[in-house]
């Protein structure tokens, strides 16, 4: 995507390369669809930019703590077939995935 | 005061059931009552996304058996959000993508009303992934208001309120996150508490917004909800954001609340939550139920003043990009690999291929539109401008509440500017649906307490008055809400939600 500022409008051709970012297969009344609200949405939450945040530091969490620990237990795992019943393609006592690479790759 | 106690189980508080329980009753009859009514309402009133009448029973028979029933919350039976994973029991989070996974391990919330003894009846209906208002968003089916069936029961936890509200349940589990439990227990006239960030284990609540994800009671009474909150809290080392503290004292809390006395209480009434000069989008039925409630909390002896809290203009803003930032990243789990639904794997097309075809055909309408932002605002050249920003507010937001907390014990406004709207009605227009959570964002962003507590009726419809505390003061929420409900019981003669039973017993009877 091009860097414009907030003002440029979202482009259907930008909702597609978020879309691919985040793979999902938009179809195109989705991206018609979608590029009208989101720009509306956009449009409001760019009210962020209106507070004066000079010196101000970001809440990432509203409870301040770091790094817990706990003692390094081995602890059981669940069981294979128990997680295994749970995948959508399973083969060989393993979790069964499609080809990595693609054809042009 | 004196209650009619009724002799029909699903009417009946908590705390009757169990007194039920201890005088003889069955663990066996009290959950068939409530299975007798999800089977005969819960087809129009679409609560409940899954109901297994032989397993709940199986489990009561269990407490029978054992003869524990009558103490604690053992045989006393509970619904949960289907957000909260349950073993062997389908969980879907109200999507497609998740659709008849049965999860190899329980919720530690889950865990802990278990062993609790309580009885599972089902898992209730919700926007999918919680990104909603309204339960309209569910892959499933809507879910209607006991109030009135062609209105919205709220959301994302909109299975649980119309669960309880109709008796379908005696009490539910909920999540919240900007709302979403307090705004559907507004709209059908509960009590809904959203704990403190950290009070209740995240560990199991499959992930919306992971720094504002909070699981929390709805039920009929103050007391209710405070019981269920005292089960489920506490600290759990599966979950690295718990809090390290001791289970909160609630119950006692509601009961001292209900006594009336709200001597050296300091009440503050936001005005950046339809205060004046911000009335825009507020109902003036609800405006009118919360101004009458908080007068009602100064004839207890509150102190009432009105206090400004500049920055909560925009956490509306702050919130639907910090929650739908997290949504994009949390939800990268469903690729269509390791669980639930996979599209598309028929030898020819590659991983990402399935892996785009699966979540184009799993996700709903609003769940893409939220990744899609948050891809967005999480991306180089507009993370700063957007996220980061956001962030900055954040902080803004938690320093007002600081500062307001400086001069009083609780803050108050609406829990929602405006009662049940029609079903439909927002369906199209994503920011009107987001208005909805306007007065819930400012404690979800700053990691605190809020109760919502019924206040009246607007259009023979419920109101909610949101009640704010203090980081870990659950309790000051529990005590002033009790205190108002006990006020309002008591000129009333009945509880809130005997007025929609009495109605229901009408043949314009609601679900």
């Amino acid at each position: 995507m091009s860097t414009p500022s907030r003002k440029d409008p979202l482009s259907r051709q930008d909702i597609a390369h978020l879309a691919r970012l985040a793979r999902l297969a938009v179809t195109d009344e989705e991206l018609d669809l979608f590029a009208g609200q989101l720009e509306a949405v956009l449009d409001a939450v760019a009210h962020v930019g209106q507070a004066d945040v000079e010196d101000v530091p970001p809440t990432t969490h509203a409870v301040p703590m770091t790094n817990v620990m706990r003692p390094d237990v081995a602890r059981p795992s669940l069981p294979r077939e128990v997680v295994l019943a749970g995948a959508p393609a399973a083969e060989d006592d393993r979790i069964r995935v499609p080809r990595i690479l693609g054809e042009e790759a | 005061m004196s209650i009619p106690v009724s002799t029909d189980v699903t009417s009946m508080t908590v705390d009757q059931i169990q007194a039920a329980l201890a005088d003889g009753a069955t663990a066996v009859d009290i959950t068939q009552a409530y299975l007798d009514r999800i089977a005969s309402a819960d087809g129009e009133l679409g609560a409940y996304l899954h109901v297994d009448p032989e397993a709940a029973v199986a489990v009561a028979d269990a407490i029978d058996a054992a003869g524990t029933r009558g103490t604690g919350l053992n045989g006393v039976p509970v619904a949960l959000k289907d957000v909260v994973v349950t073993e062997g029991v389908p969980t879907t989070s109200g999507s497609r993508i998740l659709e008849g996974w049965r999860p190899p391990y329980d919720a530690t919330v889950a865990a802990r009303l278990k062993a609790a003894g309580t009885v599972l009846l089902g898992k209730t209906n919700m926007d999918e992934f919680a990104m909603g208002s309204s339960t309209e968003n569910s892959a499933y089916r809507i879910t209607r208001n006991p109030w009135d069936p062609d209105r919205i029961p709220g959301g994302s936890s909109g299975g649980s309120s119309a669960a309880v509200a109709a008796g379908l349940a005696p009490w539910a589990i909920g999540t919240d996150t900007g709302g979403s439990i307090r705004q559907p227990a507004a709209l059908t006239g509960l009590v809904g508490h959203k704990p403190t960030y950290g009070s209740v284990s995240r560990y199991g609540l499959i992930a919306f917004s992971s720094s504002l994800d909070q699981a929390g009671p709805m039920a009929r009474t103050v007391l209710d909800a405070a019981l269920l909150h005292e089960a489920i809290g506490g600290h759990d080392a599966l979950d690295s954001t718990s809090i390290d503290a001791p289970v909160p004292v609630l119950a006692e809390c509601a009961r001292r609340g209900a006594a009336g006395d709200l001597s050296g209480i300091r009440v503050g009434v936001v005005r950046e939550l339809g205060g004046e000069g911000h009335t825009d989008g507020y109902e003036d039925g609800v405006l009118s139920r919360v101004a009458e409630a908080t007068a009602l909390l100064e004839g207890m002896g509150a102190e009432v003043r009105v206090v400004s809290c500049p920055a909560f203009d925009l956490a509306l803003a702050a919130y639907y990009l910090i929650a739908p930032s997290e949504a994009s990243s949390n939800l990268a789990r469903f690729d269509g690999v390791r669980y639930g639904l996979r599209v598309g794997d028929d030898g020819s097309r590659d991983l990402d291929e399935v892996m785009a075809l699966t979540r184009e055909q799993g996700f709903g309408a609003e769940v893409k539109r939220r990744i899609i932002l948050g891809t967005y605002a999480l991306s180089s050249g507009y993370y700063e401008a957007y996220y980061g920003q956001a962030q900055k507010v954040r902080t803004l937001i938690s320093r007002d509440f600081s500062a307001a907390f400086a001069d009083v014990d609780v803050l108050v406004s609406p829990t929602t500017p405006t009662v049940a709207f029609p079903l439909g009605a927002r369906t199209g227009d994503p920011l009107a649906m987001y208005a909805a959570d306007l007065c819930t964002l400012p404690a979800s962003l700053a990691g605190l307490p809020a109760i919502s507590v019924p206040c009246g009726l607007s259009e023979g419809l419920p109101v909610g008055l949101q009640i704010m505390a203090p980081a870990l003061a659950d309790d000051r929420c529990y005590q002033v809400a009790a205190a108002l409900e006990a006020a309002q019981d008591d000129a009333r003669g009945h509880r809130f939600l005997d007025q929609l039973s009495r109605r229901a017993a009408t043949p314009e009877g609601a679900a």
